[in-house]
């Protein structure tokens, strides 16, 4: 009987399926953390897709190895530094590509030299710290079988400042995104709003990477939004849509590297890959229906 | 310092990777294609972890990869307005991939994946060998060479695609055909490097140069010089500070210069400013 629990298999019963995968607290411990982190990586990613900063959401996640590490360094704890270093790079990114008198070229090697710095500076203190290379995979790669109860609760309240956060500046922040000159000319702020987008991006992208890893977290952040805006124009729908996406995207990883023994991240990581290319698909067949 | 002989191969593979890295950076910086880039050099992660789990070179991997991720990003529409979110997308689930690849080979070698993975993220050029150091440094040569020839088209159709369009310079082509050499440096820059910190190498010392000269033959010049000798500076730090690791200190020189070499261009400007009011 033990050798049945331990060892879960997928069975045609959907409900029993259901059984299994939260019969174990550590299992439903990572479901909470996926979709607090999932519904807050969507709103985010949607308007970083929107606003074209796929790079410096890259750039950011990847700040969080070298806070993980620094924060091991100096015995810290670990959240300190995915905080910190996110924040600051998101400061640094913010004030190297500022408006339009340098090239966008030079804005996006700003944004490379940051992260080609911070992760660096990360192999540097994980040389530096005595457990050298054991546990850098799952720095990068997440793991999802260590939540605590505290790691929900606090994800939960970053989840909760960050859309908090987007619902106050959301209106004038969409106008920045989608028509800059005009937006700047009605007097809103662009240049403040871009820096405060981007602290907003680091917490959250600092949050999500405690649980899928740094070098996976942007899948959560620009595969929903980017499917949702795939499949409709309308801003409310688009926004719901990639809030369902994103948990539907989580939960169905989680589940597959529950069911069938693979590293968490290759499982989100194909799901959100696949939901992308079933609605380019799905939309070129609509609209060569739709021309014919 | 050069009596030893992993001294002298780190000296021939760094100086000609970051010669190759400093040329066709300027040119990524130039195309604003800095993202592509840093696609690329994760892709060469996937690359190497998938040909080890299969037990062929990794090398043979890390090109094969790089290269045909190249192509199909150029192909999927180089001036559409998905492009970021395309590039962003595939290689998320390419690095997801990479995660599985790792995955399977450690089943296989129990202990041997983190060396490897460690390995190629953070690359190690103090452990190529003579052969790896001399192969490394010709396909660092071709690349160069090729970029060389190809510098006058491609600078014209970066910097004025329509013009150069109706010229009947071969635009489309020269930006496969540079994508496709952005995925060779990845692929070769990895083995030194490392897929996380060479788009450093890339992205700093071109970024550097362009801030200090608007013209693109001094920058292309000012590029590769840039890159070598921060490279050399690496290596010597990395020699005589044990526990740092060479691929950072590397990165460490290049993000620098290009943090000085803005600086001192901004004070320039507010000088300039400051006169002519």
């Amino acid at each position: 009987m033990t050798a049945m629990s331990t060892n879960p298999s997928l069975s045609p019963n959907p409900l029993e399926d259901f059984r299994q995968l939260t019969q174990y607290a550590f299992m439903i411990h990572a479901l909470q953390a996926g979709t607090v982190v999932a519904i807050m990586a969507g709103v985010v990613g949607w308007f970083m897709v929107l606003r074209r900063e796929s790079f410096a959401g890259h750039t950011l996640s990847l700040m969080a190895f070298p806070g993980a590490t620094g924060a091991l360094l100096l015995g810290l704890p670990a959240s300190a530094g995915y905080f910190g270093f996110c924040g600051a790079s998101a400061l640094v990114i913010g004030a190297g590509g500022s408006g339009a008198r340098h090239p966008r070229g030079q804005e996006s090697a700003v944004t490379g030299a940051v992260q080609a710095f911070g992760l660096a500076c990360g192999f540097v203190f994980l040389s530096l710290y005595h457990g050298v290379l054991a546990g850098y995979e799952s720095l990068l790669f997440g793991d999802f079988l260590g939540i605590t109860a505290g790691q929900v609760l606090l994800l939960t309240v970053i989840a909760v400042l960050a859309l908090g956060f987007l619902a106050v500046v959301g209106r004038p922040l969409l106008f920045a995104s989608v028509d800059e000159p005009v937006a700047r000319a009605r007097g809103v702020p662009v240049r403040a709003l871009r820096f405060a987008f981007l602290l907003a991006l680091g917490m959250a992208v600092a949050a999500t990477a405690q649980i899928t890893g740094v070098l996976l977290v942007f899948a959560l952040l620009v595969a929903p939004a980017a499917t949702a805006q795939q499949l409709t124009s309308r801003i409310g729908l688009s926004l719901a849509l990639t809030v369902i996406l994103g948990v539907a995207i989580t939960w169905a990883g989680l589940a597959l590297a529950y069911f069938y023994n693979y590293p968490v991240g290759f499982y989100i990581t194909s799901v959100a890959f696949a939901a992308y290319v079933l609605a380019r698909v799905g939309r070129a067949a609509a609209e060569r229906r739709a021309g014919a | 310092m050069f009596a030893q002989e992993f001294v002298r191969n780190a000296w021939l593979a760094g100086t000609a990777i970051a010669l190759a890295c400093g040329l066709v950076g300027y040119f990524v910086v130039l195309r604003a294609q800095v993202f592509a880039g840093d696609a690329l050099t994760h892709v060469a992660f996937t690359g190497a972890v998938a040909a080890a789990a299969a037990g062929v070179d990794t090398r043979i991997g890390l090109f094969a990869a790089t290269i045909a991720v190249a192509i199909a990003i150029g192909g999927l529409g180089e001036r559409s307005a998905a492009d970021d979110v395309t590039i962003g997308i595939s290689f998320s689930w390419i690095l997801g991939l990479g995660v599985f690849f790792l995955a399977l080979f450690s089943s296989g070698s129990g202990g041997g994946s983190g060396v490897l993975g460690a390995r190629t993220l953070f690359g190690s050029i103090f452990g190529l060998s003579a052969g790896d150091a001399r192969l490394a440094a010709g396909i660092a040569a071709v690349i160069a060479l090729i970029v060389a020839a190809i510098a006058r088209p491609l600078l014209f159709a970066t910097i004025d695609p329509g013009v150069a369009a109706a010229r009947g310079v071969p635009v489309r082509a020269l930006g496969l055909l540079f994508l496709a050499l952005l995925g060779a440096t990845a692929a070769e820059a990895t083995q030194a490097i490392g897929a996380l910190l060479l788009l450093g190498l890339l992205a700093a010392p071109a970024g550097a140069a362009q801030r200090l000269t608007a013209s693109p033959y001094r920058g292309l010049a000012l590029a590769p010089g840039i890159a070598v000798a921060c490279t050399w500076a690496g290596l010597t730090l990395s020699y005589l500070v044990p526990n740092l690791p060479p691929s950072s200190a590397i990165t460490a020189f290049a993000c620098g210069t290009y943090l000085l070499t803005t600086l001192v261009t901004i004070e320039r400007g507010v000088l300039r400013r400051r006169t002519a009011a």
